[in-house]
């Protein structure tokens, strides 16, 4: 929704899924390849963080394209 | 709707040390979504001017962004965490909160009773009471719920404090005083524009952040039918997995409850009257941008509610399969165990890795968060519109200027924060009063349902039968809650069993109350005068022209969603009968 506003909520929500994928992905990536000893998980081999990541960059991408307020100010 | 895991008073955990610890990159994670919400607060400020942006989002909201924001107002962490211990105490019944327990209502909501709430263009609930039965049973409704809204919030934040405590090492003044002026501050700047905005972005975050449980957890049972496996192995005994096939008696299931309770009670009255009435939640949907969107977003809400124990329940479950050790609060204190209250962090613990522990925690915040500001905004609006405007037009004999109640709104959130800021220190203090509290606000939820489901239906109710069937709807409920405390043999009476146990008091007494309300409502209607119609229009079915919708394509009509949605429900509950 815009109504009024410049930016959508769903924008705001592209920007922060897009923001928490990187950093949940940059992050597992770095522990697949320097596993820390401090917490150890169950399925840890499966690297779900890494997978999670991806899938959240790739939902927040949608959403930061689809719904950009500068798309609106070229139309 | 509450879990029981609020009526187990503050002394929610027993761990002696955290379960779990963040590192740098969860912090991280944490730190952005404050300064997330905080950033939307500060920029819908510039759109929030008049009243209704103030107290109303402006009324412009999409059908999806008001059905979002309606079931993420009631989404909070503690509903998170206490129906996944729910779901390991109970198994799968507690899934019946979720499904009949709030489906049909909601359904009901967006056909039946939206069209009278949007078109009367009522702020609130008690609005809609003062415009159907004057100034008595609004006055009534407005104060019962402006109270107790913000006392509940306290409590819900004490407890949150003590989980954020006991899963992280958090200090209690820490999480208490970070979370609450955050919200303060969003809502004060935003108003309802920005708490809706914020519980969008919450209730994506809850998804994603507690979804990944039942994903990993699914993966390594092998499976539903692997979970069921080890969960009959686990607990030979006991029936944990089905959800109507043990309620045939109050002794079969560990509720200690009967369908009758299930189907009447919370179905029927409990149900109807938190989803229809609570203008905690109600409010978002008035939010709504015209009258199609108004009766679309409770479906939608309803949509997405139906899989919420996907993310509640099941990591319980999973959590009977995967770690049958965790036992009830009184024995972990004694012995030091974890107990099933920890389900859902330990869960979250067992499976995620760097940041999604992070994740896992802003979902437990989110939700939070989401639960105070639909609190905090909803005392606003009630506070401001439905009792503090009467007096002043009384005293000041002119009505005041929008910029003035917005004012007043403004102030109002912040005073509704430090209520709950106070309350929550007193139970800190007083933990007896936590149960009273919850006890109180349970008083006057199914007899408020009686009077305005009768408003809306029944031409011929009356100003005196409105307020004098509340009346009595309240008042029998305390009785019958004081009778039980007094003397626990008359719970035979009240539930219909000795065996009951305190969920099935409470939907019995709920239909009760809620019987007497009715009955009240009419006999006094039949002997005092009622309204002329023409003062009904806009308020009452049968004197309010509904907009038809015949000329919009079927699959633009909200019944056909409603009928879609009632339809996956039944299968739902057949599928897990």
């Amino acid at each position: 929704m815009v109504g009024r506003h410049k930016i959508s909520i769903w924008f705001i929500i592209g920007s922060l899924l897009l923001t928490y994928g990187i950093i949940i992905f940059g992050a597992n990536v770095y522990d697949w390849f320097s596993p820390s000893q401090t917490h150890s998980i169950v399925l840890g081999e499966l690297h779900f963080g890494v997978w999670w990541g991806m899938l959240l960059i790739v939902i927040g991408l949608i959403y930061f394209i689809a719904f950009r307020p500068w798309k609106k100010q070229a139309a | 709707m509450l879990s029981n895991f609020h009526s187990q008073g503050i002394l929610l955990f027993s761990s002696p040390s955290s379960i779990m610890s963040l590192g740098w990159v969860d912090s991280l994670l944490v730190i952005i979504y404050f300064l997330f919400v905080l950033g939307i607060g500060y920029y819908l400020m510039r759109f929030t001017k008049t009243g209704d942006d103030f107290f109303m989002a402006g009324r412009e909201m999409t059908a999806w962004i008001a059905g979002l924001s309606f079931v993420a107002a009631n989404l909070g962490s503690l509903e998170l965490m206490g129906w996944a211990a729910s779901a390991y105490q109970y198994g799968i019944l507690a899934t019946h909160w979720y499904w009949i327990g709030a489906i049909p209502a909601m359904l009901f909501l967006g056909i039946v009773m939206m069209p009278f709430y949007y078109i009367c263009k009522t702020h609130s609930v008690p609005g809609y009471l003062k415009l159907r039965f004057g100034e008595g049973a609004s006055q009534l409704s407005a104060l019962s719920f402006g109270f107790m809204t913000v006392f509940m919030s306290g409590i819900n934040m004490y407890s949150m404090a003590i989980v954020m405590k006991v899963v992280l090492g958090w200090d209690i003044n820490f999480s208490i005083w970070v979370s609450s002026l955050t919200v303060m501050v969003y809502v004060v700047l935003g108003g309802l524009l920005s708490a809706i905005f914020n519980e969008v972005l919450q209730f994506m975050l809850i998804w994603l952040g507690a979804l990944l449980v039942p994903i990993v957890g699914l993966i390594e049972t092998g499976g539903w039918s692997g979970m069921v496996a080890r969960i009959h192995q686990n607990f030979p005994v006991g029936d944990y997995t089905h959800l109507w096939r043990t309620m045939g008696s109050f002794q079969d299931n560990p509720m200690g409850i009967h369908w009758t309770g299930i189907v009447f009670g919370l179905g029927m009255i409990i149900s109807f009257a938190y989803w229809t009435t609570d203008f905690l939640v109600v409010q978002r949907v008035l939010s709504a941008r015209d009258l199609r969107s108004a009766k679309l977003a409770p479906i939608i809400g309803a949509g997405f509610k139906m899989f919420v124990p996907l993310i509640v329940i099941l990591p319980g479950l999973l959590g009977l399969a995967v770690m049958p050790g965790l036992v009830g609060e009184k024995e972990a204190i004694a012995t030091g165990a974890h107990s099933y209250n920890e389900v859902l962090p330990l869960m979250l613990a067992r499976y995620a890795g760097p940041g999604l522990l992070g994740l896992g925690v802003t979902a437990l915040i989110a939700g939070f968060m989401s639960g105070m500001a639909g609190n905090v905004s909803a005392f606003a609006t009630v506070w401001t519109y439905d009792i503090y405007k009467p007096i002043h037009l009384k005293i000041a004999k002119t009505e005041g200027t929008d910029a003035h109640y917005v004012k007043i709104g403004r102030w109002c959130t912040v005073i509704g924060v430090f209520i709950s800021i106070g309350t929550a220190y007193l139970v800190q203090q007083f933990a007896s009063i936590m149960d009273y509290v919850q006890a109180l606000f349970s008083f006057f939820v199914a007899p408020l349902f009686g009077t305005v489901i009768l408003g809306m239906l029944w031409k011929r109710a009356t100003k005196a039968g409105g307020f004098w069937g509340l009346f009595a709807g309240i008042g029998s409920s305390i009785g019958m809650w004081a009778w039980v405390k007094l003397d626990p043999s008359a719970l035979k009476y009240i539930a219909l069993s000795p065996y009951a146990k305190d969920m099935a008091e409470n939907m019995y007494r709920g239909l009760w109350s809620w019987l007497i309300c009715v009955a009240v409502t009419i006999v006094v209607s039949y002997m005092t005068q009622p309204k002329p119609e023409s003062e009904l229009v806009g308020l009452v079915r049968g004197c309010t022209e509904i907009p038809s919708e015949g000329d919009m394509p079927l699959y633009k009509r909200p019944i056909f969603w409603a009928a879609v949605i009632l339809a996956v429900f039944i299968v739902l509950n057949i599928i897990f009968w």
